[in-house]
């Protein structure tokens, strides 16, 4: 016996979680089967939508002015500029007072945990108070055993970006931190519970403890970031905890994997998916489909611990992800899409798929399907590969997510646009 | 007339630095140039076998018995630098048998320890060679470090007063009429330590001897004083996979052929090599259908590269020489005997030696006689004491391993950064310090690396080869960026971004010729992390224009 469902979304990352929250919407039943951990938890957790021009004109201050000027191709263009806005709104609405930004059409200049700044649309409210565009004067403080931040390094570096207030690092011991490789979880886990550390004199709380190390630091400055540790859970109580006793604003700078504002986004979302009713099966990847030999997926198989399972749905979203999500792979002598092998258009020669400055225009960071207008994907010949298949997010091609700096938003308004054509067709 | 140095050696690799630590220890008066970093040209470019001496015990007894020898001897006197996996010359159906024959009988008379195995044996030893395999030979290669080999002799040299100078090229040989009595460096840009000299300044360096040890590059060194040395570099491809398939060496055992290697190599296995002959060391194609032959003829020994993850590739050049006149047609029948050509029996120009041909097993062989014939030019008596002399870090290897604790490093950890460090781990690892691990994959802490800056400044590439950080499977993507940052705040931030950018780069060029499958994706993410996550690509502070700040969302509704 098959899985029925109306709607049936493959992947669970931001574009395939938003496909499945705009589909649901149309009143149909949506489910959304995930494999692996979703890529959030490589990706910072801000929402860009375009930073960049693909000819590398920015940092563009208004992402939406520049839409219009995309590229025949590009997924942006596919969908168009309104299509963007709205799914923009869509994501404001599910991430409430989590994410901050949509005050203003204007980009905000975040900084990075390398030091530079960089472009983006939203950024969790965690981030808020350490914009690169407001002309206070930061303190970062990084950890002698947390090894991706550098807060002197990042400091002086922020300086010479030319951020408009002075930059000043420090690196103190963690409060409770007694190995040196300690996960990331682990020093969010010390302060999302409030446990108990030793400091100085005798037992204290690790908030307090972290706080006290750094008022020692604190010189003039009216706010301090710190890297994107300070709690999961409970993060907006362990940042007001340590504003309230530190008299100034206190910032997360996002960080690389594993990123926790990427992992809150993905439980913020997740969260949503759930109010919403939608059904989520994770952990089972899918291995095979049938056609109905009218042009339309029948149904596609699931691995579920070794047990092959059929799941039936009238329309199907394909959210797998990119090279990186694995939604796009490839051998020695082709790229391709492993699920429905939808075209993958790509140099027949592999010494063809990069150039040889490493930030170059890379012809292999635009992998990915081709799809019309409603983002059916589309095959060599310019004809959707199935009826009733669209795609969102990294598995689509023709953009360069990295360079643009363009993923969340192309994932959120494919996502959004895939989602609801599938509700749609369904209801019908 | 008072001259700089008795000896100045040319060239960092593994030759130049034998040299100069063998005539330091004799006590003259050394000093020693590099282009680039030390091991920059062939030495840091190979598979890194160190040769039983099986694979010449056919062709060339007489380098057979010599590799025998040498390798007896590394491993006593470069422990640290040496994993002795054994090795296999394996038969398949295809394969001569007369050869096979010839060659077990070959190891026997260059006393090469060789046992002939059966199919099934082989396969015992080694459970992913393919299954119609039909005999092999065990003989005792293994492998060795030759980036920890070659820098174990540049340290050593340096605690004898050498004077060890990376980044100086030279640009010119210093000749009065019939005689070279020095050379004129130019002394690099970038981010290297500069101890000695200012970058873009040039210096003469005058000596009683020069000896040119620049392998592939000897024949461009002699061109400056007008003097024909004819190297025939010859280029070969070494594809790195993402872990050892086989834990001994696997040799092919048939006459001669591309592709016909694979050696374990710490994390990795490398699989080797081709043999093409190049008009110019530092320009010759890097093809895709090389890596593919790779993978191709030695999944035939070991089926299951054919699925496997390969990390990068690499090309290096050999220095190869034959004396004029003999004109052989295909380098892989030009021998791999080492040359001493003295130019003032042969060219009457007196002053200089060029060291052409040889191989790296037997390095320290010829850096004795070559500084046996150093000597007697100079008149020193002095001996040679390299074979009983252990090198830095091997000093004492087994009262350390019983004697030490692991530095509060996790296992593995710790017995990775002993193996690399060898007798050096306490005086490097013992530290107050947090000591977190820097780079993922190979586990490396921050003391290794700090310890590493301060042999090399801030040139991340030669942190990378004393450390093997950000040669693992995500090649520096994520520890590239850790690995600068330890740099500041000895030196200032834009010189850690400038090593940062250099470091990037250099591990793209590898790893692109393995863009496929598992890595392809590995390089997006990499791609994914330094240009959307931290936006490195459009750093501002690297940009022609300032940013207008005020234009942007200043979070102020």
């Amino acid at each position: 016996m098959a899985i029925e469902d109306d709607v049936l979304v493959i992947g669970g990352g931001l574009a395939g979680a938003t496909a499945a929250l705009t589909a649901v919407e149309e009143g149909v039943q949506v489910r959304l089967v995930t494999y692996k951990q979703s890529t959030l938890r490589h990706a910072s957790g801000l929402i860009d939508i375009l930073g960049y021009t693909p000819g590398g004109d920015g940092p563009i201050v208004d992402p939406f002015e520049a839409l219009s000027a995309l590229p025949e191709g590009h997924p942006y263009e596919r969908v168009g500029t309104e299509a963007v806005r709205d799914a923009l709104s869509f994501f404001d609405e599910i991430a409430g007072d989590a994410y901050a930004g949509g005050h203003t059409a204007s980009n905000a200049l975040v900084p990075t945990h390398g030091g530079t700044v960089k472009p983006t649309a939203r950024y969790p409210v965690s981030t808020a108070a350490g914009l690169a565009t407001v002309p206070k004067d930061t303190l970062l403080v990084g950890f002698e055993t947390l090894t991706d931040f550098d807060a002197p390094l990042a400091a002086s570096h922020l300086e010479a970006a030319g951020a408009p207030f002075e930059a000043r690092g420090v690196t103190v011991a963690f409060p409770g931190i007694v190995r040196d490789d300690a996960k990331i979880n682990r020093y969010a886990h010390l302060l999302d519970h409030e446990e108990t550390v030793q400091a100085g004199a005798g037992e204290t709380s690790a908030r307090e403890a972290l706080a006290a190390t750094v008022d020692a630091n604190l010189e003039d400055e009216s706010r301090v970031g710190f890297p994107a540790i300070l709690g999961d859970e409970h993060s907006d109580e362990v940042r007001a905890d340590l504003e309230d006793a530190l008299g100034v604003d206190v910032f997360e700078v996002p960080m690389g994997p594993p990123s926790l504002p990427g992992m809150r986004l993905e439980d913020l979302l997740y969260d949503a998916l759930s109010d919403a009713g939608v059904r989520v099966t994770s952990g089972v990847p899918v291995i095979d489909y049938e056609s109905d030999g009218d042009g339309a997926i029948d149904h596609v198989v699931v691995d579920r611990h070794g047990q092959e399972v059929p799941y039936r749905a009238e329309q199907y979203v394909l959210a797998t992800g990119g090279l990186v999500g694995k939604g796009v792979r490839s051998e020695r002598d082709r790229v391709f899409e492993p699920v429905f092998d939808c075209h993958v258009p790509h140099a027949a020669e592999r010494y063809d798929w990069f150039v040889e400055d490493v930030f170059g225009e890379q012809p292999y960071a635009r992998f990915g399907l081709v799809p019309d207008r409603e983002l059916r994907p589309l095959d060599e010949d310019d004809e959707p590969e199935f009826s009733n298949l669209r795609a969102a997010g990294g598995v689509l091609g023709g953009y360069d997510y990295a360079a643009e700096k363009s993923g969340a938003g192309v994932s959120l308004a494919t996502g959004y646009v895939a989602g609801g054509r599938a509700g749609t067709e369904a209801s019908r | 007339m008072a001259h700089d140095t008795e000896v100045l050696v040319l060239g960092g690799g593994s030759t130049g630095c034998g040299i100069a630590r063998d005539l330091a220890m004799r006590g003259l008066e050394v000093t020693l140039v590099e282009r680039g970093n030390l091991t920059d040209g062939t030495t840091g470019r190979m598979h890194g076998l160190l040769h039983s001496g099986g694979r010449y015990a056919v062709s060339d007894q007489a380098s057979a018995t010599e590799c025998i020898e040498e390798n007896k001897i590394l491993r006593d006197i470069a422990g640290h630098c040496v994993e002795m996996t054994g090795g296999l010359f394996v038969q398949r159906p295809e394969d001569p048998d007369d050869y096979f024959q010839e060659k077990l009988e070959g190891c026997r008379e260059c006393k090469i320890p060789a046992r002939a195995l059966s199919g099934r044996e082989a396969r015992e030893v080694e459970p992913y060679l393919a299954k119609d395999v039909k005999r092999a030979i065990q003989v005792p290669d293994g492998a060795i470090d030759p980036f920890r080999l070659c820098v174990a002799n540049a340290i050593d040299a340096e605690r004898h007063g050498a004077r060890v100078e990376t980044h100086a090229e030279v640009v010119d040989l210093l000749r009065d009429g019939d005689d070279i009595y020095g050379v004129k460096v130019r002394h690099d840009s970038g981010p290297g330590k500069r101890t000695h000299k200012t970058p873009g300044t040039t210096e003469e360096i005058t000596a009683d001897y020069v000896v040119n040890a620049t392998g592939a590059w000897a024949g461009q060194i002699g061109a400056m004083a007008d003097l024909d040395v004819e190297v025939r570099p010859s280029k070969g491809v070494m594809t790195i996979m993402n872990v050892r398939q086989v834990d001994t060496v696997v040799n092919r055992c048939r006459p001669k052929g591309d592709a016909d290697i694979v050696v374990p190599h710490e994390t990795t296995a490398i699989l080797g090599t081709t043999d093409e002959e190049v008009e110019d060391p530092d320009d010759y194609p890097e093809e895709g259908w090389e890596v593919d032959m790779m993978i191709d003829t030695l999944s035939e020994l070991v089926p299951i590269l054919e699925k496997a993850r390969t990390i990068r590739s690499f090309w290096g050049v050999r220095p190869l020489y034959e004396p004029p006149g003999r004109g052989t047609k295909d380098p892989t029948d030009i021998t791999r005997d080492f040359f001493l050509l003295d130019h003032e029996e042969r060219d009457d120009v007196a002053g200089m030696s060029s060291i052409v041909g040889g191989k790296f097993t037997t390095y320290r062989a010829m850096a004795e006689q070559i500084s046996d014939h150093v000597c007697e030019q100079l008149g020193v008596t002095a001996s040679c004491a390299t074979a009983e002399e252990s090198l830095p870090g091997s000093e004492n290897l087994e009262v350390l391993e019983e004697g030490m604790d692991d530095f509060g490093l996790r296992s593995p950890i710790a017995r990775r950064s002993k193996q690399r460090l060898g007798s050096r781990s306490p005086e490097v690892l013992e530290t107050d310090e947090a000591n977190p691990v820097i780079c993922q994959c190979e586990g490396v802490t921050r003391a290794e690396v700090c310890d590493a800056i301060s042999q090399s400044g801030s040139d991340l590439n030669a942190v990378r080869i004393r450390t093997r950080a950000s040669m693992g499977n995500c090649q520096g993507g994520f520890c590239c960026q850790n690995m600068a940052s330890e740099l500041h705040p000895e030196y200032d931030e834009e010189t850690t971004r400038e090593a940062l950018d250099e470091l990037f780069q250099e591990r793209w060029k590898g790893e692109r010729h393995a863009l496929w499958g598992e890595q392809l994706s590995q390089a997006m993410l990499n791609y994914a992390l330094h240009a959307t996550t931290m936006n490195r690509d459009n750093d501002p502070a690297s940009a022609a224009e300032p940013v207008d700040y005020g234009a942007f969302d200043t979070g102020v509704r």
